[in-house]
């Protein structure tokens, strides 16, 4: 299994939970490697559920809006799903500036989104 | 002014915000001050600049007790706001890209070109002027 650096990943049953390393997600560098383990794990270990648990997280910029999209579209693309939990009030906000939230199956925390699978 | 690299960027907004907060800016207000402030001086340095070591983003920053005003500046080709696709519409809520200056509209009170696209003035009013 690839090291990661940007993110934490634990197996619940068939669902790969990522946690993310940095509270702001606003490096130009973290982000791009943040992109490349994301993608590494669809595309590289063919994990086909994932959930990306924001509870860390206290801010992020839009180029790493720009990575989860990509993400959603290449999860899509090898037929899996992708889910979003625990996303503190203020970052929701900017999904829903941006219209995200209706891009992204968001729940509020992580039982509720495992559960969905 | 500070050179066309993202670091010296992320140094300059630290130092800005590290102000507001001893200047007691509400946690919301900083939230959505940060936002736009990195999301303008990233696009002056990535986009506009194109991370040209030569050239330079010049910002302006000033705070009293109602607002902040930041004006950024950079020596790039500039572009036209108007022509940056809305991200919210169905046919390119998949774009990765653009949503950059819909945030900084949404966090800001006013935020103008001007006409080359290189420059961008912001002003944000404190969330308990701008709410009365």
């Amino acid at each position: 299994m690839a090291v990661h650096r940007r993110l934490q990943l634990t197996e619940v049953g068939d669902v790969s939970v990522v946690r993310f390393v940095d509270r702001k997600i606003l490096d130009e560098a973290n982000i791009q490697e943040l992109g490349q383990e994301l993608f590494q794990l669809i595309e590289e270990e063919d994990r086909k559920s994932l959930l990306l648990n924001f509870s860390s997280v206290e801010f992020l910029s839009s180029a790493a809006l720009g990575k989860l999209i990509t993400l959603d579209k290449k999860v899509k693309a090898h037929g899996g799903k992708l889910k979003l939990s625990n996303i503190r009030p203020e970052i929701y906000e900017v999904f829903a500036i941006t219209k995200l939230n209706k891009l992204f199956d968001i729940k509020d925390d992580e039982a509720d989104a495992l559960a969905s699978f | 002014m500070i050179p066309s690299e993202l670091a010296a960027g992320h140094e300059i907004l630290e130092e800005l915000l590290s102000r507001l907060k001893a200047e007691n800016w509400t946690a919301r207000d900083l939230f959505g001050i940060r936002l736009a402030l990195e999301e303008a001086v990233v696009n002056a340095i990535k986009h506009g600049n194109r991370l040209d070591r030569t050239k330079q983003v010049h910002v302006v920053f000033e705070s009293t007790e109602e607002k902040i005003y930041v004006r950024v500046a950079d020596q790039g080709l500039g572009f036209c706001p108007e022509d940056v696709p809305d991200c919210t519409d169905a046919a390119h809520i998949g774009c990765p890209n653009g949503r950059g200056i819909m945030l900084m509209r949404n966090y800001m009170t006013r935020v103008e070109y001007n006409d080359a696209g290189n420059v961008v003035v912001m002003e944000k009013l404190r969330e308990t002027v701008a709410g009365s």
